[in-house]
Order: C-alpha cells, then sequence, then structure tokens
C-alpha cells in the first residue's frame, strides 16, 4: 500500500536502484534525468493530441454538432489519424521564402513550447528540476516564442505572413508586462519564485483567493501570449489567412499546430501553479499518487475554460486589444500589486489574523474592480458624447 | 572537466555566433545570430552560478533588445536588399583597433588582481539581491527609474517626429 | 545549485532534437513534388505583387520600445516582491517612488498619442 500510493515516484525510484546495479552512479544518474526528459516531452505530445480532440469535441457540443466521430469509437482515434496525415504530406516551401529561417522557425517554436516543462512540477515530487527562478525561468523562455514567430512570419516571404508575425510580436510583448506583475503578487505573497515553493505555500489556502483580480489578468495574458482567442488576431483567417504560419505546410506546420496547443497546456498550468494550489488538494500528505490528479484536473479545468472562451467570444480588433493590455490590464496589475504589497504590510504591523487578511484583500479587489469599471464606463461615455462610435472609431488596416 | 567543456561550448556559441553577426551579408539572419550569441552569454551565467542573471539576459536581451532591433530591420525600407554592403572603407582600421582593444583586454585581465569571495553564492540569493537592492543601492535603483524613464519620453519624442 | 540546471540542459537538448526528429521521419515518407505553382507565394490565387517585406508602420516599434522599458522594471520587481516579507516599511515607500516615477511615464505616453494604434 505504501508503495501504491505513491506509485509514480516510487517506481521511478525503483528503476534508478535496478540500474544503479549495472551502471557507475553518473551514469545512472544521466540516464535517468534523460529519461524523465524524454517521458516529458512523450506526455506532451500525447496530451497535444488529446487537447486537439478535446478542443473539436468541445466547440462542436458548444455549436450544437457532434465532432469528429468517424476514426474508432467517439472519434477517439481521429488525433493519430491526423498526425499520420501531417507527417506524410509535402512541405511546400515558396521560391522567394527565406530558406534557412523558414525551416528553422516551426524547430524553434517547438523546442520553446516544450523548455518550460523542465521546472514545472505535476506532482508532489515529481519535478524534473525545482530551481528558484522557476517562475521567471518559464517567462523568459516565452520570449524565444516572439523570436519563432517573427521568423516564420519573415521568413515565408509572404505578405500575410509578415503582418500576422509582427501582430503576433506586438500582441505578445504588450500583454507580458502585465503578466509579469500579477505574478509579481504572487512572489510577494509567496515570498518565493520557485514553483515548488509557491505550491508549497498553498496548502492551507489556494492564492485566487487572495488575488482574484491578479489570478484573471494572469489568465487573460497568458491566453494572449498563447495566441488563444478570443486573442488571435495573428492568424484571423478572415483576415489574415492563417497568419505567421501561413506558408507552412505538412509537419512543419505541424510544429506550429503543437506549439500552440503546448502553450495554451502551459498557460493553464502556470495559471493552476501560482493560483489554484497546484498539486494541492485533500490526502495528498497520505496517498502523494493523488497529487498528479488534481494537477491535471486543474489543468485541465482550465483548458475547457479557455475552449469555452474561444467558442463563446469573438476576436478582439487589434486596437482594441492593445488598449485593453496597456491600458486597462497594466494599470490594474500595477495598482493590484501596491495594493497588495500596502495591505500585506499594514496586516504583518497590526498581526490582522488570516481570516480578516483574505477579507480586506477581498474588499480591496472588489473596489479594483469598480474603479476600472467606473473609468472604463466613463471613457465611454465621452467618447459617446464626442459623436464617436466607441466601436468603430479607429481605422486600421 | 565536465564543467571546462560546457564552458568551452557555451563561449564557442557566443563567439561563434558573434562572428556570424559581424559577417553575415543578410541583416535579418545577424540579428538572428545575435540571439545565438545572446543564449550563449545566458548560458555562461548559469555556469557562474548566476542563474537570476542569466534568465534576466534571456528575458530582456533575447525577448525585448533583439526583438527590437528585428523589428528595426523590418522598419527600415531596402534593407533587406542583398546588394547590401557588409563593409565599408574604414573596416580595415577598426578591425586594427578591434584586435588592439582585444589585446589590451586579455592583458588586463591576466595582470589585475580580481577580488574573489571564497564562500558559496547564498541559496536564497534572489532574497538578498531584493535587500541589498532596498537597503544598499536605494539611489541606483531610483536613479534606474529615472533613466527608464528619460528613454520612454526620448523614443516618444523621436518617434513622433519620424511620423510627421 | 548547479545540479539543478544538468536537467534543464539536458531537457533542453532532448526538446531541440525532437522537432528534428520530425522533420527526418516526415524526409523519409513524404512525396516531394515540387512544382513552380506550388512554390509560389500565397495570395489567394492572385499573383503576388511586389516584396513581403515592405517597410512596416512605426507604430509597432514604439510598442516595442514601451514593452522594453516596462520589462526592465519588472524584472526590478521580481528582487524586490521575493525579499519584501524581510524587509520593512521602506521598501514599500522606495518602490512606490520607483513605479511612480515609470508611470510618469506611462501617462506621458498615453497623453502623447504612443498608445494609440492608428
Amino acid at each position: 500500500m505504501a508503495f501504491l500510493s505513491d506509485l509514480l515516484v516510487n517506481l521511478w525510484n525503483w528503476i534508478a536502484v535496478q540500474l544503479d546495479q549495472f551502471l557507475p552512479s553518473w551514469a545512472t544518474a544521466l540516464v535517468m534525468l534523460f529519461a524523465a526528459a524524454v517521458v516529458i516531452v512523450v506526455f506532451l505530445l500525447l496530451t497535444v493530441m488529446f487537447l486537439t480532440l478535446l478542443e473539436r469535441k468541445v466547440v462542436a457540443r458548444i455549436a450544437d454538432r457532434i465532432g469528429p466521430n468517424r476514426v474508432g469509437p467517439f472519434g477517439l482515434l481521429q488525433p493519430i489519424a491526423d498526425t499520420l496525415k501531417l507527417i506524410i504530406k509535402e512541405n511546400t516551401e515558396p521560391a522567394k521564402a527565406d530558406h534557412p529561417v523558414f525551416r528553422l522557425a516551426p524547430a524553434v517554436v517547438a523546442t520553446a513550447a516544450l523548455m518550460p516543462y523542465a521546472v514545472i512540477p505535476f506532482g508532489r515530487g515529481m519535478v524534473g528540476s525545482d530551481v528558484n527562478i522557476g517562475v521567471l525561468y518559464v517567462i523568459s523562455i516565452s520570449s524565444l516564442t516572439v523570436i519563432a514567430v517573427l521568423m516564420a512570419g519573415w521568413g515565408g516571404g509572404n505578405k500575410y505572413g509578415v503582418l500576422g508575425g509582427m501582430r503576433a510580436v506586438a500582441q505578445m510583448f504588450s500583454f507580458e508586462v502585465p503578466l509579469a506583475l500579477s505574478i509579481g503578487s504572487v512572489a510577494l505573497l509567496t515570498g518565493s519564485l520557485s514553483l515548488v515553493a509557491i505550491t508549497e505555500a498553498q496548502r492551507k489556502l489556494w492564492l485566487i483567493v487572495a488575488q482574484p483580480i491578479a489570478f484573471l489578468v494572469y489568465l487573460l495574458c497568458g491566453a494572449a501570449e498563447a495566441n488563444r482567442a478570443p486573442f488571435d488576431i495573428p492568424e484571423a483567417e478572415s483576415e489574415l489567412v492563417a497568419g505567421y504560419h501561413v506558408e507552412y505546410s505538412g509537419v512543419r506546420f505541424a510544429f506550429f499546430y503543437m506549439a500552440e496547443y503546448i502553450n495554451m497546456f502551459t498557460t493553464s498550468a502556470m495559471a493552476t501553479i501560482l493560483f489554484l494550489g497546484g498539486w494541492q488538494g485533500p490526502f495528498v500528505e497520505r496517498v502523494p499518487i493523488l497529487s498528479i490528479a488534481y494537477f491535471l484536473a486543474k489543468v485541465y479545468g482550465l483548458v475547457f475554460l479557455m475552449i469555452w472562451v474561444r467558442a463563446t467570444f469573438p476576436r478582439l480588433r487589434i486596437d482594441q486589444l492593445l488598449d485593453l493590455s496597456w491600458k486597462v490590464l497594466l494599470p490594474l496589475a500595477l495598482m493590484n500589486l501596491l495594493v497588495t504589497a500596502v495591505v500585506d504590510k499594514v496586516a504583518a504591523q497590526v498581526r490582522l489574523s488570516s481570516t480578516l487578511t483574505i477579507g480586506v484583500f477581498w474588499g480591496s479587489n472588489l473596489v479594483l474592480v469598480g474603479v476600472v469599471a467606473l473609468v472604463l464606463y466613463l471613457s465611454y461615455r465621452r467618447k459617446r458624447a464626442r459623436g464617436l462610435n466607441p466601436h468603430y472609431q479607429i481605422h486600421w488596416h | 572537466m565536465v564543467l571546462q567543456a560546457v564552458f568551452m561550448l557555451f563561449s564557442a556559441m557566443a563567439v561563434g555566433a558573434a562572428l556570424a553577426v559581424v559577417t553575415n551579408k543578410n541583416i535579418f539572419h545577424s540579428a538572428l545570430f545575435l540571439v545565438v550569441a545572446l543564449l550563449g552569454v545566458a548560458g555562461l551565467y548559469v555556469l557562474l552560478e548566476a542563474p537570476f542573471i542569466a534568465v534576466v539576459q534571456v528575458l530582456i536581451y533575447v525577448g525585448a533588445i533583439s526583438t527590437l532591433i528585428l523589428f528595426a530591420i523590418m522598419l527600415t525600407r531596402r534593407l533587406m536588399d542583398a546588394s547590401e554592403r557588409q563593409r565599408n572603407e574604414q573596416w580595415f582600421i577598426s578591425a586594427i583597433v578591434a584586435v588592439g582593444l582585444f589585446i589590451v583586454l586579455v592583458l588586463s585581465v591576466g595582470q589585475v588582481h580580481w577580488p574573489v569571495v571564497h564562500t558559496d553564492v547564498p541559496e536564497n540569493h534572489l532574497n538578498r539581491l531584493g535587500q541589498d537592492l532596498m537597503e544598499h543601492y536605494v539611489l541606483p535603483f531610483e536613479v534606474t527609474a529615472v533613466l527608464l524613464l528619460a528613454a520612454l519620453v526620448g523614443a516618444i519624442v523621436i518617434a513622433r517626429e519620424r511620423t510627421r | 545549485m548547479l545540479s539543478d540546471y544538468v536537467f534543464i540542459g539536458l531537457f533542453a537538448i532532448v526538446a531541440a532534437i525532437f522537432p528534428f526528429a520530425g522533420f527526418a521521419v516526415s524526409y523519409l515518407v513524404r512525396p516531394k513534388r515540387p512544382d513552380p505553382v506550388k512554390s509560389d507565394v500565397y495570395e489567394c490565387g492572385m499573383k503576388p505583387i511586389g516584396e513581403a517585406w515592405v517597410q512596416f508602420k512605426v507604430q509597432y516599434y514604439l510598442y516595442a520600445l514601451i514593452f522594453v522599458i516596462f520589462d526592465v522594471m519588472s524584472v526590478f520587481l521580481f528582487p524586490w516582491a521575493v525579499a519584501y516579507h524581510t524587509l520593512g516599511l521602506y521598501a514599500l515607500v522606495e518602490m512606490c517612488i520607483f513605479l511612480g516615477i515609470l508611470v510618469g511615464g506611462l501617462i506621458y505616453a498615453w497623453r502623447k498619442g504612443a498608445l494609440r494604434w492608428v
């Protein structure tokens, strides 16, 4: 029973002990690390396959359709068929393309999408590497995606592609700052940037309870960074065909597709770790294997939310998108960080009980939301009073 | 041993990519090689047990500055022409100056007595960094904000002049 | 300390090899029949006119510049946030001044229309 309660970790240690009998200890360590990396990559690959099916099924249900149902029972084998199709398709490449850049871009995108999982704790004791700058590592890796997107857009030699790449980068830029600020308030409350330490700090209480605004800002920015609807103007099919990956086909396109789903999963996983307690849940102390189930359940809950949002909301225009980031989310996240700092310090000074502190956090968050809503409403009214239709005031191309 | 090999690898990555930056004919490719060089430097920071600086290097230099450079290339007409020359008449003089500077730097690295701290990097070095920033280096910290403000205002003034 | 980063390095290698393995597998099984129409730039069936690498508007660059400033700001925030519990009230005041200066910059950019998409 003790073995079963922490099955995966124990199995892993058992394999290491077996290997140790033939190999020197450094070789064992290296083989195990290598195996862990491969296991994580394969897990992500399977996750992406499942996510594509999940997204199509959920969107179909919301649109009152059935979704894929031909390949295998309930269409379960559809992702495998899709993968095979993408692998055996011809790779077209425009003669005018910047060939080395064009060919390298999908590889960079896929690598950058996979990299964050080296530090993400999937469960209790199940983390590749617990570094004390984990959160910053994940954010900084996403900047590689920015470069790769520019490479893809530029390399194809296609106008839609270049425009999509530029838009994607402007969007990722704009949403990275509020994202970092919302993580800042988590770092402030937990006193660490290590993903494991942040998870441990939420043993009693999930941070979403104290930081609802930060959670909301993080989720919005994360969706924008992952180019998820309603923030998917870089690949708006009605105006840009497919954006920066318009010229890609076959396996190269597959990597862009894969990276997108992995990024969505990463955003959900990070939001889970930062605000929803990561793998924390009841009975985790006694039965550690439950932790991975809790973690995946929370992540898939957020993934479902993102799919739901995609199926529900129309796409934003680029000026609305940039305004949302710079004029709403950035000031909001800044104020939230300062309010958090003030409340935290005051609560420590007057030795407020933790329940009361949470209450104060809630109150301050509500006030912040109220202020933002009021400001937005006033600016809307002012624009309407000036005779501008606030929805169609800007012409752009 | 292994550490030295890894150090060599990152150094070769940084130096090789830097050479490619200055010799490449295509300016877009040059900018991409700059990214590789900066990543190599980030690797060196990790080896120096300064992971925070390494991450900041990737975040700021790769994520922001390099992309800014790529944007600048895209904003400039005619930079993509293959006829763009890589060197001008003064390349020889600048090569001499560069080599001279390199020799001076190598010599000074060998001569100077560098202060070495014989203690391990503290486990919670981020905490220490925050404390030092708030307690001992308050003035530089605030001056940084002024510097950033000046950069922001300058950028806006110049860009607005260009659009007019 | 450094041993924590061995796994990240190894993972980076695996993650970098993985796409190339995909390319290699696909290379073995996919058809290769290039033809001039296929290797044309896609523009909804029309013959593309001119280069794709045209000059872009300065607005993009302006956003990028403002982003760089605030990215640097967020980097300064993290050590402060992590150490916040161990610091006194002065940390809050100092950060308020720091952010105040930069928020001044944001307001300046806003008023000057640098944040308006035209």
